[in-house]
């Protein structure tokens, strides 16, 4: 229904901060029809005015078999609740997942899953009524949102007939926020200045967050809620309302 | 099974306590771990605010302080904090502040109360370190001020008790019991210090040999001793003391005696005692029994370490050490070969002269005889004592010197004569041998025997090098053969080609390019100093360096000078030989940073020595 490809995503962002999450959980669920998903509405959502210092957070990555949603699937997940003062890496859950198509050579290098694990691993459709719940009522954390986004839209639209949306913030725009503000000028050019890396460890590194071994699906989530504090930290007051922060 | 909590896992595994924790216990650790970051400045704990974990620092670099504000501890990746809170009622005692951009895993306390009450090795790494902190921060965090920053005259808690020089012994044996005191200083007829007697000098000079006490007290004092200023720090009375052996030092104040610091009054500043183990070596027999004190040495380095006294103290310490055994060591060769036919002074050369000795260091070490030295009659003598001296040094730790700079060879046992020939010629004619055996032998000291030859041969140096553009321009190009590397990249050292390496030797790399760095402007300026920091001081003095620089090389040289002791620290206390290899992982974020800005400093000062001296 919502689903939204790699094309529209931009536009997403377009009226990310008109977008009233609140009233739009309480649309879904009302018309959503599995009840994994009204389940999932019905929780609710905070509204747009909250402080991000008393929002629930659940930072989450996805190793997938490629970039694009349509064509590819999802490998593993990776998710941990979080919250300015802590990071409950205690409770972090991870998943093996058996995608809609095959393993690449090269995602195999990138995640290091093979396909002998991923073989034995269960169907999304089996792991949904636990992760639902999980990330019911909180507002997600990611580092670049085309991914996570999209790949469950795009897997929960084939397997509930129906597509899933949340609001999520979003570490790579949050840094882009800052460092591509303005593109880079002729001047800069000239003396062949480069972009800032808004990559997941270039940014953490600017925060002086340690280096993680990357494409870990808990890892990485527990990555990008680390670099979440840190960007909080230093650049938001914890009063800041979270439609500053998400789309 | 994996743990999905991997990075934290590994973490773990790297770090003291926990590396030693049973696998299971390890991963249960891990599953049970929440994170939490804070920002530089940033409170992490306040004073009594209830505590529920064990905080370990993942990255970053931690403060915790007293209620007074008093700084407690630092620590960086891999320190924890607030088991003692956890231990004590699971309040807050030290509050803690991010000092760098900090990530802090928490380990709740449930867990915490079962590792400690389950495994033995760690709660002992819990309590030893919590006790050995409490301990150094104490006993000596007041003592370590003192020691460092207070003035021998705080020391002083009376006036000196003297006696004019027409006095006999007897009266002043007389004055020593009527005012209980072991020493008594002896001033001549204007009020100056002409001496002072112990109760050891009436023992040994007066009762011993059998003389009667009626003989004038000058006969049996130490004319003109070793004084201190009274505005000198209590570190530096500590150094002299230990230079030269002394349990008695008078304090001067303008000239006039105003006290006397005995080594009691000290010993007490400084628990590792060095001064204990010096006195000890001068009560040893035979080298058997010198040998058995080295896991002393090595314990008064890791305690003076551990105390965070700086490098210039542990340097002198461990030289003044050095220097007793070999002292020792004479007397010992003195006493089975018989006197010596003709007077000789023992040099000591390279660290040890230089004050900067530290554990793991070989021997250079050479003979100055006297000019009516004939090989024919006298050679076999000092041929025997090197060997004595040589071999009982070996057996202390000290190894024998690859390169043969000992005075059991034969170029290195010359008379007075032969080696001003030596100095006169390597200063004139710089070849590469030469050069080498310059930077080795003008750091040299007098340890044993005509001390004044030694001071002969610093002062020729002196004279001699500075006037000679030449001999500064090729000591300046062999000084620019070892240079810095880059700085570090995750676990790695850069160099500057780009080129990585995984091991950073620290001394050829760090300290010993600095050494030779300094050598030079102090040369070039005339110095008879051999101390790297006390060379910084005239440099700075003498304004040769542009404003700033000479400041900026000391601190640059302390830093890394205090990683290759801390290196060598760790391997002690881990039961591992020493030695000046670095692993830049071993390195915390904080240590690496300032490292690297010290050899920034050591890679401009190169460069400005290369333009300084036309080399």
């Amino acid at each position: 229904m919502l689903y939204l490809g790699p094309d529209q995503a931009d536009q997403t962002k377009q009226d990310s901060t008109s977008t009233d999450w609140q009233q739009y959980y309480q649309q879904q669920a009302a018309i959503a029809k599995h009840p994994l998903l009204q389940q999932f509405y019905s929780n609710g959502m905070i509204a747009a005015s909250t402080p991000i210092s008393q929002v629930p957070l659940v930072a989450i990555d996805f190793e997938t078999t490629g970039l694009s949603a349509e064509d590819n699937g999802i490998v593993s997940i990776g998710l941990v609740p979080f919250n300015l003062q802590r990071i409950f890496s205690s409770q972090a859950r991870q998943w093996l997942l058996k995608p809609r198509f095959a393993l690449t050579d090269n995602s195999v290098t990138v995640h290091r899953i093979t396909h002998s694990e991923v073989s034995n691993a269960p169907d999304l459709s089996a792991v949904l009524p636990e992760l639902l719940p999980l990330l019911a009522g909180k507002v997600a954390v990611v580092h670049y949102r085309q991914i996570e986004r999209n790949f469950l839209a795009a897997s929960v639209k084939v397997r509930l007939g129906e597509s899933i949306l949340f609001p999520v913030i979003d570490t790579l725009e949050l840094e882009a926020r800052l460092h591509r503000a303005r593109p880079l000028s002729w001047w800069d050019k000239l003396r062949r200045r480069q972009q800032v890396s808004i990559r997941l460890d270039a940014s953490r590194s600017r925060y002086q967050l340690p280096p993680y071994r990357p494409h870990h699906a808990v890892t990485d989530a527990i990555a990008s809620a680390e670099l979440f504090q840190a960007q909080l930290s230093h650049r938001y007051s914890p009063d800041t309302p979270v439609s500053e922060l998400w789309c | 099974m994996e743990i999905e909590q991997i990075e934290i896992l590994e973490f773990l595994k790297r770090h003291p306590p926990f590396q030693e924790l049973p696998a299971e216990q390890l991963q249960q650790v891990a599953l049970s771990i929440d994170i939490g970051y804070f920002k530089a400045g940033s409170e992490i704990l306040r004073f009594n605010e209830p505590l529920q974990a064990l905080h370990l620092i993942r990255s970053g670099a931690v403060e915790t302080y007293r209620r007074n504000g008093d700084l407690y501890n630092r620590m960086s990746e891999g320190g924890f904090f607030g088991e003692q809170g956890l231990l004590r009622g699971a309040k807050v005692r030290f509050p803690a502040t991010a000092l760098e951009d900090t990530l802090i895993y928490f380990i709740p306390d449930e867990i915490f109360q079962q590792l400690f009450d389950d495994n033995e090795f760690f709660a002992d790494y819990v309590q030893v370190g919590d006790s050995e902190r409490r301990k150094t921060s104490k006993a000596s965090s007041q003592a370590r001020a003192d020691l460092l920053g207070a003035t021998v005259s705080t020391l002083l808690s009376r006036e000196p008790v003297t006696i004019g020089s027409d006095a006999s012994v007897w009266q002043a044996a007389q004055l020593m019991t009527e005012q209980s005191v072991s020493s008594l200083l002896i001033l001549d007829t204007e009020q100056h210090l002409a001496g002072i007697i112990t109760d050891k000098d009436i023992r040994s000079r007066l009762v011993a040999p059998g003389l009667k006490s009626e003989i004038p007290v000058t006969d049996i004092m130490s004319a003109n001793p070793v004084t201190i200023e009274q505005q000198q720090y209590i570190f530096e009375a500590m150094m002299l003391m230990l230079r030269h052996n002394l349990h008695h030092l008078p304090v001067l104040k303008r000239q006039q005696p105003v006290g006397v610091i005995a080594i009691s009054d000290i010993i007490r500043f400084e628990s590792q005692s060095s001064l204990y183990v010096v006195s000890r070596i001068f009560r040893q027999q035979t080298v058997d029994e010198l040998q058995a004190l080295v896991p002393d040495v090595h314990a008064c380095f890791v305690r003076m370490v551990n105390e965070d006294a700086n490098s210039q103290m542990i340097g002198s310490a461990m030289a003044a050490i050095g220097r007793s055994f070999k002292q020792r060591l004479l007397e010992l060769a003195e006493a089975e070969l018989g006197p010596p036919p003709v007077p000789y002074c023992f040099l000591a050369l390279g660290s040890m002269a230089r004050d900067e000795q530290l554990v793991l260091t070989d021997q250079d070490n050479a003979l100055i005889l006297d000019n009516r030295f004939d090989p024919r009659l006298h050679d076999d003598y000092f041929k025997q004592l090197a060997s004595f001296v040589s071999d009982g040094l070996a057996a202390c730790g000290y190894t024998y010197c690859t390169g043969k700079i000992m005075a059991t060879n034969p170029e290195w046992r010359q008379p007075l004569h032969v080696w001003q020939q030596y100095f006169q010629n390597w200063i004139s004619q710089p070849s590469a041998e030469r050069l080498l055996h310059s930077s080795i032998f003008f750091d040299l000291d007098g340890v044993w025997g005509e001390l004044k030859w030694a001071e002969q041969l610093q002062q020729l140096v002196s004279k001699l090098a500075q006037k000679q553009p030449l001999f500064l321009a090729s000591m300046t190009r062999n000084a620019l053969s070892r240079t810095p590397p880059l700085g570090f990249f995750k676990d790695f050292v850069m160099e500057q080609d780009g080129k990585q390496n995984n091991i950073l030797n620290i001394k050829r790399r760090g300290t010993a390019p600095f050494v030779d760095l300094i050598r030079i402007h102090a040369l070039a300026i005339g110095s008879t100093e051999s101390n790297s920091f006390s060379r910084l001081q005239q440099i700075i003095a003498a304004k040769v360096l542009p404003k700033g620089r000479a400041e900026d090389l000391r601190d640059a040289f302390e830093v890394i000078a205090m990683t290759r002791i801390r290196h060598q620290a760790a391997a002690l206390r881990n039961g591992e030989e020493p030695d000046n290899n670095v692993l830049p992982e071993q390195l915390s974020e904080f240590e690496r940073k300032h490292l690297k800005e010290a050899f920034q400093v050591l890679s401009n000062a190169q460069k400005f020595l290369k333009f300084h001296f036309k080399a």
